[in-house]
């Protein structure tokens, strides 16, 4: 059986419907990343998986075991990082790791191996309390409170957000590695580009899964043409590419504008824009990145 | 073109540990400039003794035409403020955080039933007049939180993380209010870990040790370290960060 089993899943709390008929998978040994925004059902789901709250109807079940019947042996075998609090702020370090290791009925020692390269970089500040160390430290150390009594599953939810890039790149790293361990994993995220790390993502919105697949071939389904603008005034280019007739979508990407056009239009567009005066204006075709597919799929749902 | 914000040697120290080690720079009216760091770097401290939140242990800084050491509580009065943590009472209707954030800043009650009238068409959002909060869309909430920060016409606003943890749709509506905002000359101080955003300010100052490392427009910054995006220059600076913490 695979590590993660889900048979259409369904919450609501009062008149919101926070998880519709939820149906996936996970292999074990996999890193599964769920993208979405606050408020598409990511947590509900993670709560429901961890054993903390009950569906309304569907059926789950990890590491082999049911989700309603069997919670306390999942409990054991499962690590869950919540996104907002899993640290205890007034204790140091060390005495959080500690915590949790006595309540898993371990020790730090025990399995110091497998927290050991990312605990290496917390040592030095095992007697800071935690509440005062910043963003990216926080992380390491909830990361190594769910390690703790060497879970086959692991849950992290949205353990980026507001942690520097620099920082991301190595909490993501050590995923890499704990992967490499045979631990499975399923983390949710709101940054596309961590969807790259992901051996499978599922694209989420308002309690339902969208898209599943490898990043390559949710890439590779992206079928209109994209192109990429740039010139000396972008907040005015925004709007004259948007309005333009035969221009289905056009959003800001960094340095550039996204649009998506056939090249016929893209040559009317060309002289139109010319003609309105821009200054260094380029317009190029460009390769859809994850962030465009989610934008593709945003814009079906609003028809 | 007057600046908004002029900072000089501005330092802060708790004991023996400076967090935020003589930065200089100004912020131009209508400008907007992304505040950018690592986690740790100094960044908050920095923004607390902007707003008059705190006092500068060193170094002078004028906000708002408001001196940040003595005449902090005017600053308060002068500035908007917004940050993805904290910006909206979940539990009272879009008129009744309207009101209330009008009243604190000390807009006069015909003037605020005026102005949320102005506000709640212009949002297209007559009908979640008494709608609450919480049950509003996060991109909703966003679009309602910017307003609220700038309903009582600061000449600048102070946006910290506004878009962490939001999808990429709703960060562009919302980047697009800043845009439009910015054209009506207001001035906007954001930071922001998503260095996508960094390339829609005119300006970027990004804080390593304490210290402002680099400050110019992204396209400078990027050709200054041969990079392609600001995510590299960003990494570049940050890899020589001493303080992990």
């Amino acid at each position: 059986m695979d590590a993660i089993v889900t048979d259409r899943l369904t919450l609501s709390y009062g008149s919101v419907n926070a998880l519709k008929e939820v149906t996936f998978a996970v292999h074990r040994g996999e890193l599964y990343g769920i993208i979405g925004a606050d408020g598409a059902g990511k947590t509900t789901l993670f709560r429901i998986l961890a054993t903390l709250v009950l569906p309304d109807s569907g059926q789950a079940w990890v590491d082999g075991y049911d989700v309603k019947a069997q919670y306390r042996e999942i409990r054991r075998r499962i690590g869950y990082m919540p996104g907002r609090f899993s640290l205890y702020q007034d204790l140091s370090v060390k005495e959080n790791l500690s915590f949790y290791a006595s309540v898993f009925g371990t020790t730090i020692k025990e399995n110091y191996e497998l927290i050991a390269p990312i605990y290496s970089h917390l040592e030095p500040f095992a007697r800071r309390k935690a509440g005062n160390l910043s963003g990216g430290m926080k992380q390491k150390l909830a990361l190594c409170c769910a390690l703790i009594h060497k879970p086959s599953v692991l849950f992290l939810d949205e353990p980026t957000t507001g942690v520097d890039p620099v920082s991301r790149q190595e909490f993501w790293d050590m995923l890499g590695d704990l992967r490499s361990r045979g631990i499975t994993i399923l983390v949710s995220t709101p940054y596309m580009d961590e969807a790259n790390r992901c051996d499978r993502i599922a694209l989420m919105r308002e309690g339902e899964f969208m898209q599943v697949d490898t990043p390559q071939h949710i890439i590779a389904s992206y079928r209109d043409e994209l192109w990429a603008a740039e010139s000396d005034n972008m907040f005015r280019l925004l709007g004259d590419i948007r309005h333009f007739e035969g221009v289905k979508r056009c959003y800001t990407f960094g340095v550039e504008h996204h649009f998506t056009a056939d090249a016929t239009v893209v040559e009317r567009l060309r002289t139109y824009l010319a003609a309105r005066g821009y200054k260094e204006l380029t317009i190029r075709r460009v390769a859809a990145t994850i962030e465009d597919c989610y934008m593709q799929l945003e814009d079906k749902y609003h028809g | 073109m007057d600046s908004v914000i002029k900072v000089e040697e501005l330092t802060k120290r708790f004991g023996n540990f400076t967090a935020v080690d003589h930065i200089s720079f100004s912020v131009q009216r209508g400008e907007i400039f992304g505040f950018l760091g690592a986690n740790g770097a100094g960044k908050t401290t920095a923004m607390r003794m902007l707003c008059g939140l705190s006092r500068p242990t060193s170094g002078r800084g004028m906000v708002a035409g408001y001196d940040i050491e003595t005449q902090y509580e005017d600053i308060k009065n002068n500035i908007g403020y917004m940050s993805q943590r904290f910006s909206l009472y979940e539990d009272l209707k879009v008129w009744e955080n309207i009101r209330l954030f009008g009243g604190i800043y000390g807009v006069d009650e015909k003037e605020i039933k005026h102005r949320t009238d102005e506000l709640l068409a212009e949002l297209h959002f007559e009908k979640e007049r008494n709608a609450y909060v919480k049950s509003l869309p996060l991109g909703w909430k966003q679009k309602l939180a910017f307003s609220v920060a700038i309903f009582h016409r600061p000449s600048i606003v102070f946006l910290d993380e506004p878009t962490g943890g939001v999808d990429p749709a709703t960060r562009r509506q919302f980047w697009e209010m800043i845009y439009a905002a910015a054209e009506q000359g207001i001035t906007i101080f954001v930071t922001t870990h998503y260095m996508d955003e960094a390339e829609y300010c005119n300006r970027v100052s990004i804080m390593v040790d304490g210290r402002i490392d680099a400050l110019d427009t992204p396209r400078r910054l990027k050709s200054e370290f041969g990079a392609t995006t600001m995510d590299e220059v960003f990494r570049a600076l940050a890899r020589h960060a001493g303080r992990k913490e």
